[in-house]
């Protein structure tokens, strides 16, 4: 595995009177949480191999504000957004992809209504782009013949459609790729979102991740993907609370590309 | 004689459309106490969504079984209501069977009148098995309990009654009998009174005729108070309804306001606002119905409580009290409690210390929520229960900072250091050297 990572900011383009193709929206998750600290990476060492001219906003990014919108604090949310709107203008912003559908939605959907207009993709689709256009190879590696069940984040898929870029993505990998019973526009969130991820559930008779984990390991998979760092730790603690860790792995689906071609 | 039966007949229509029309107005009223919304654009969009949704059903094939009953009901609801317009005629004109000139048209129509009438008989029993014998895990739901439930079973008795009666009316009419043109299912009927002679049978006719456009103008002004008003509101209900991407959550304007004379160096906190003489003091979010939008209040009326989007609910399967299906009828409830203390109190409504937060729906129910929006995919109808979930979140939130303790601190750090976790903004890059 290569360790040397090349990850420009925005600030350094900048003063090399240089613009970058697309903007790469780490997120907080991404940027703090040490699990998807490793999905960032795994994104940057594609993005290097694919020689894609990219850069990151570092230290002048914030929250998106999406946790804050979902738990109804609308005066946070838009302070964020009005915040990162003026950033990503001063730069001239014009592509953000993100590995974070939460900071996807939100950037996609929720910025154009303060003035923050951008085209913004979901690393899946990011990867599925450079992949039709001949700038990367998917090879399956290690995944080959692996069964491979992919766990729909609702703000990528119900929220906005995309359900296929992830997909096809695993099905390159020559991965055996096996679908819930819920998938989806049926799939069943991880029980994250809304800004649940932040608090404890209601009362209940289970957690959502564990119900969710169930219609995983029906299929029977050695690996359970995810597109979404949220949806990435709710899993792995399904699996934990199963007591499957050692035979299911949950992996984005940019870490299973990483890690089929040893980047 | 005959001018009697004609007068009562027109009396009998005018009381029944008069009464609809009373409680069509209301219903408008009520609606238009919700908070504007424009949903003028797109018409074109508006207009497919309705012709999908609506008329074709495209979301009920989700549940195949439910759908093919459901279709059948519909179809035979529509097709059969063309039947009601020669009964009009006839009643209003002393006609027998106007539209009979048609001849094998005419027999055409009424045959498939007939077959349809069975179809939707079995299917209501059907219906009716699934609700009362198998009690589907939906249909058997607490939500429903009191008179929710007696409305569903009502629906079903009334519709069974109805095309009980077009049959038999039907089967001893001697005339059409005679005829002998489209009483494909009628014909077999009318041996059952073989052993009657004609007087009789004449007399079960025209007791049937009546009772059965009777009970078609009963069952129209049952509507108002039934979820049975979805069969006239699924029409504007998916005609209105948020054509955006489903994460897209509203934008709050007069947030923006405020938000940006903070953002602003140059704004001057002191300087006299222009003065607005219709201001509202305005409210964020919403705590009771008039603070949501008539396309809320309108997905309300049209809710016909079948459950999809409280059986698809990740919350309520893992057995937490959010059930979105019962934050439509709360609403609803509400909603009618309002406009009942309006009518109480000529036409002004009167404070009654009580809203649809807390009396209605409680704070554990809309903390409970994910947002993943699979309610909104699910409803037949595109109703959204998450859009008023959301809203009323955002006033326990910015009027009352009634946010769970956990979340205020998520919210507290994305304030101070711009992640939800406490972290340094400083430190966002250190994963590029970290191994």
């Amino acid at each position: 595995m290569s360790e040397v990572i090349n990850v420009p900011t925005m600030a350094e383009m900048m003063a090399q009177g240089k613009q970058p193709e697309v903007l790469f929206w780490v997120g907080c998750a991404g940027s703090f949480d040490d699990r998807a600290k490793k999905i960032t990476k795994a994104f940057v060492r594609i993005l290097n191999r694919a020689n894609v001219d990219f850069a990151v906003l570092g230290t002048e990014e914030s929250c998106t504000g999406d946790p804050a919108k979902r738990a109804g604090n609308e005066f946070l949310f838009q302070m964020q957004a009005m915040m990162n709107i003026e950033v990503l203008n001063a730069y001239e912003a014009k592509k953000i992809v993100t590995a974070c559908p939460h900071c996807f939605n939100t950037l996609k959907n929720e910025y154009p209504e303060l003035g923050g207009n951008y085209e913004v993709l979901h690393h899946t689709e990011f990867l599925k782009q450079l992949l039709d256009s001949g700038r990367l190879s998917i090879e399956g590696g290690q995944f080959k013949g692996k069964r491979i069940t992919f766990h729909d984040p609702c703000y990528l898929g119900r929220a906005n459609n995309i359900y296929e870029a992830p997909r096809e993505l695993i099905q390159k990998l020559d991965a055996e790729l096996v679908e819930m019973k819920r998938s989806r526009a049926n799939g069943l969130c991880c029980g994250a979102g809304g800004a649940q991820m932040f608090k404890e559930p209601e009362n209940g008779t289970k957690d959502v991740n564990v119900e969710r984990t169930e219609d995983a390991l029906e299929t029977n998979p050695q690996i359970i993907a995810a597109g979404c760092p949220f949806c990435n730790t709710m899993m792995t603690d399904g699996v934990k609370t199963k007591e499957k860790e050692s035979d299911i792995k949950v992996m984005d689906v940019a870490e299973l590309i990483a890690n089929a071609q040893d980047l | 004689m005959m001018y009697i039966d004609n007068l009562f007949f027109a009396i009998l229509l005018s009381i029944g459309i008069g009464f609809f029309t009373i409680n069509v107005k209301k219903l408008i009223r009520n609606i238009n106490l919700g908070k504007d919304v424009d949903r003028s654009d797109n018409s074109s969009a508006r207009w497919r969504n309705m012709a999908m949704v609506a008329l074709g059903q495209s979301k009920m094939v989700k549940r195949p079984v439910a759908a093919f009953l459901h279709l059948i009901v519909y179809a035979g609801f529509i097709i059969i209501n063309i039947e009601v317009l020669e009964i009009i005629i006839d009643g209003l004109f002393g006609t027998h069977r106007a539209f009979s000139f048609l001849g094998g048209f005419y027999g055409f129509l009424i045959g498939s009148f007939e077959i349809l009438a069975v179809l939707v008989l079995i299917s209501v029993i059907v219906f009716w098995i699934r609700r009362n014998v198998i009690k589907l895990k939906r249909f058997a739901s607490n939500d429903l309990n009191g008179s929710p439930r007696k409305d569903a079973n009502a629906i079903l008795y009334f519709e069974i009654v109805l095309m009980s009666l077009f049959l038999i009316m039907n089967a001893t009419d001697l005339q059409f009998q005679a005829m002998n043109n489209g009483n494909i299912i009628s014909q077999h009927l009318n041996a059952l009174f073989s052993g009657l002679d004609i007087a009789q049978v004449e007399v079960i006719e025209r007791v049937c005729w009546w009772l059965h456009i009777a009970g078609i103008l009963v069952f129209l002004n049952y509507l108002y108070y039934s979820k049975h008003l979805h069969i006239l509101l699924a029409f504007p209900n998916t005609y209105y309804a948020d054509l955006n991407a489903k994460g897209k959550f509203d934008n709050l304007e007069s947030v923006t306001k405020e938000v940006k004379l903070m953002m602003d160096p140059n704004a001057d906190p002191f300087a006299a606002q222009p003065v607005d003489e219709n201001a509202v003091p305005s409210k964020f979010g919403a705590s009771d119905v008039q603070d949501l939008n008539w396309v809320q209040l309108l997905n309300a009326y049209t809710c016909t409580e079948c459950g999809r989007c409280t059986s698809s609910c990740p919350a309520n399967q893992t057995g937490k009290k959010l059930s979105p299906r019962k934050i439509m009828m709360d609403t609803r409830d509400r909603l009618e409690e309002v406009g009942r203390n309006i009518d109480a109190n000529k036409g002004v409504f009167v404070p009654d210390n009580k809203s649809l937060l807390n009396d209605y729906i409680t704070t554990e129910e809309l903390w409970a929520c994910t947002s993943c929006n699979a309610c909104v995919e699910e409803c037949p109808v595109n109703i959204s229960p998450l859009s008023i979930i959301i809203d009323m979140r955002r006033y326990l939130v910015m009027e009352q900072s009634a946010a769970p303790q956990s979340l205020n601190a998520m919210m507290t750090n994305i304030e101070n250091n711009g992640a939800p976790w406490q972290y340094n903004q400083m430190d966002r890059l250190n994963w590029k050297d970290e191994n």
